[in-house]
């Protein structure tokens, strides 16, 4: 297989690592969601609370207008200093974030309004209290949601898209990547810990997760990568204009391919976001290669 | 994220249970960690590893479960070609994916975490798929997802009702975000079963956490435990040394999860067969198995009586 950064040419210079992305990834002056809401949508009204138990601020949301368009916005969101990290839970969410992020996405449904997710989180809260109202099934349910969702879904992963507290807003008919964003399934140190022993060894097990967006689009999983000429905090008015223009074109795609305004545009729709989910695996069948093995060379 | 795993790769099967439990010489008496029995190793495996005095549910292989849940010779297994690649060129301190994997086969002698086949439950068919805990800590890679997702489209081809038994120590770290991408595909797959109001019941037993937790063993239309099985999301390693709290008494144990509404309720592994039983004949009326139509008149009530 061969990825873009394969293809570069020996001149050009030294392609980031895999660590490097990681670093510019969580760099922390990189954008937030906030910062995207701010620059291309207006009009927002944030909607809080899960209706259950309480309001997660580590994942936020609302009704905004985007390029001529009211739809739903919904998004990781850390703090910028130590006091906000606090109170939005370093942008870990909680139960009542994902079951809040369902209930903005069933709000979506009833009037029709696509949905825009901005994924950027190094994972689900990992406290007592999370467990105690249910991580896991939060988690699950808002996979199951977006997968009966009817309306266009586009997902941009922003800057770290960390395992499971990514992914349960990471459903959609589009995905896709900044250029320094990174997606994996664990961190790269929470993988060293455990291969390696040895958190130190956090770079190494970054490369061989292939965690870069490069990676992502060469697997098949991601459709677009946004480019970042330069990193996106050292020019974010450019790069969140570009991640614009990328989720415009990625709703303007799925209403065309689908005309999600029919019941017949809805079905095809959402046959189209099972697909591209039910494709994703690396897996080879024994029982094929023994028949091509019999086959008899004569 | 950091907290996807609970020890993934650190455990080391012996009789099928890693967990507690202390075998005294040649695996001829095991000790029940709960209350310090010591039980013949084989009149364990004749009560399905309950203990006889306690009832401690010791951990089972995936076949021993099967064994014990479907009519005898029924079992038919679906996709045992399907194999795991190595898309990420993965290489850790143990050295190279494939390798680990090859290990894993000749020291389990199954081929992947997940099992997945067809079968009948006093003549009902049943789609049933059980994890391997002691494949790779059951950890969920593509050849899991790819399994999972062809048996639950052959339950909706052929209005089967499907039964999950789930296990796990969090994702297939080896496949990258691959392993993470299995956890839509499964879910997705019931949410297609769902369309055809065809049930999914999940049994959680110990140890279940990580991706499988959050995705489709979670979101079924039943969820049982197995009593005293530890199911979460994150580890409770992880949560110790960030939280840096005391966990609890009885934190993520099947009781606690039944306390805090997170399952519908726990079932003891000899009632595990009559249960699925009574549970296949209310959902599925309509299928091939359709009982005798029940007309609530007393005297019906008082002949079943
Ligand atoms: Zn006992």
């Amino acid at each position: 297989m061969t990825t873009d950064v394969d293809e570069m040419t020996s001149d050009a210079p030294p392609a980031p690592t895999a660590w490097d992305r990681v670093k510019l990834a969580r760099a922390t002056d990189r954008p937030t969601t906030q910062d995207y809401v701010a620059a291309l949508f207006t009009d927002f009204v944030e909607l809080h609370g899960d209706r259950l138990f309480g309001d997660d601020r580590a994942l936020i949301g609302g009704v905004a207008r985007f390029r001529g368009s009211t739809v739903m916005v919904i998004g990781h969101q850390g703090g910028t200093n130590t006091k906000e990290n606090i109170s939005r839970n370093f942008g870990m969410p909680r139960p009542e974030g994902y079951r809040k992020a369902q209930r903005l996405m069933r709000h979506a449904e009833k009037f029709g309004l696509p949905i825009v997710t901005l994924i950027d989180t190094s994972g689900a809260d990992p406290g007592i209290s999370s467990e105690e109202r249910g991580q896991g099934t939060a988690i699950a349910e808002s996979l199951m949601t977006m997968f009966g969702c009817r309306v266009p879904i586009v997902c941009t992963v922003i800057a770290e898209g960390g395992s499971g507290g990514a992914l349960a807003i990471g459903i959609g008919d589009r995905l896709l990547m900044l250029e320094n964003a990174i997606y994996a399934v664990a961190s790269p140190e929470a993988c060293a810990t455990i291969l390696w022993r040895d958190v130190e060894k956090a770079p190494e097990a970054a490369e061989t997760m292939r965690v870069t967006a490069a990676d992502c689009y060469r697997f098949g999983i991601v459709d677009d990568i946004v480019p970042e000429p330069q990193p996106a905090h050292e020019a974010p008015q450019e790069v969140i204009a570009a991640t614009g223009d990328f989720i415009e074109q990625a709703l303007r795609d799925i209403q065309s391919a689908f005309d999600p305004e029919t019941e017949d545009g809805v079905a095809a729709m959402l046959d189209a976001r099972y697909g591209k989910f039910r494709a994703i695996g690396a897996w080879r069948d024994a029982s094929l290669d023994a028949l091509d093995s019999a086959t008899p060379e004569s | 994220m950091r907290n996807f795993f609970k020890r993934q790769g650190k455990f080391q099967p012996r009789n099928g249970d890693d967990r507690n439990d202390q075998i005294i010489p040649e695996d001829l008496w095991v000790k029940c960690p709960k209350c310090s029995e010591l039980i013949y190793s084989k009149e364990l495996d004749r009560s399905a590893r309950v203990c006889p005095k306690c009832g401690h549910h010791f951990r089972l292989r995936a076949r021993h479960r099967i064994r014990l849940l479907v009519d005898p010779g029924s079992f038919e297994e679906w996709d045992t070609g399907l194999r795991p690649e190595d898309p990420l060129a993965f290489v850790d301190g143990q050295g190279p994916y494939p390798d680990k994997v090859e290990r894993t086969q000749l020291k389990t002698g199954e081929v992947e975490a997940l099992i997945t086949g067809v079968c009948r439950v006093e003549g009902r068919p049943l789609v049933l798929v059980v994890a391997d805990f002691d494949f790779l800590g059951a950890s969920m890679g593509s050849v899991w997802g790819e399994k999972l997702a062809r048996a639950v489209e052959r339950a909706g081809e052929h209005g089967w009702p499907v039964m999950t038994v789930n296990a796990s120590g969090g994702a297939r770290m080896h496949e990258g975000l691959f392993s993470l991408m299995q956890m839509a595909k499964t879910v997705s797959a019931f949410h297609r079963l769902g369309e055809r109001r065809l049930p999914h019941f999940s049994l959680l037993v110990d140890p279940c956490y990580g991706g499988v937790t959050a995705s489709y063993a979670t979101v079924a239309d039943i969820v049982m435990a197995e009593p005293g099985a530890l199911i979460g999301f994150a580890g409770q390693r992880v949560i110790e040394q960030i939280t840096r709290q005391k966990l609890p008494d009885g934190f993520q144990t099947a009781e606690f999860l039944l306390e805090h509404g997170m399952i519908d309720f726990i079932i003891e592994r000899q009632q595990l067969r009559q249960q699925v039983r009574t549970l296949i004949d209310l959902y599925m009326r309509d299928g091939e198995n359709e009982p005798a139509p029940v007309v609530a008149t007393a005297a019906s009530i008082d002949v079943d009586a």
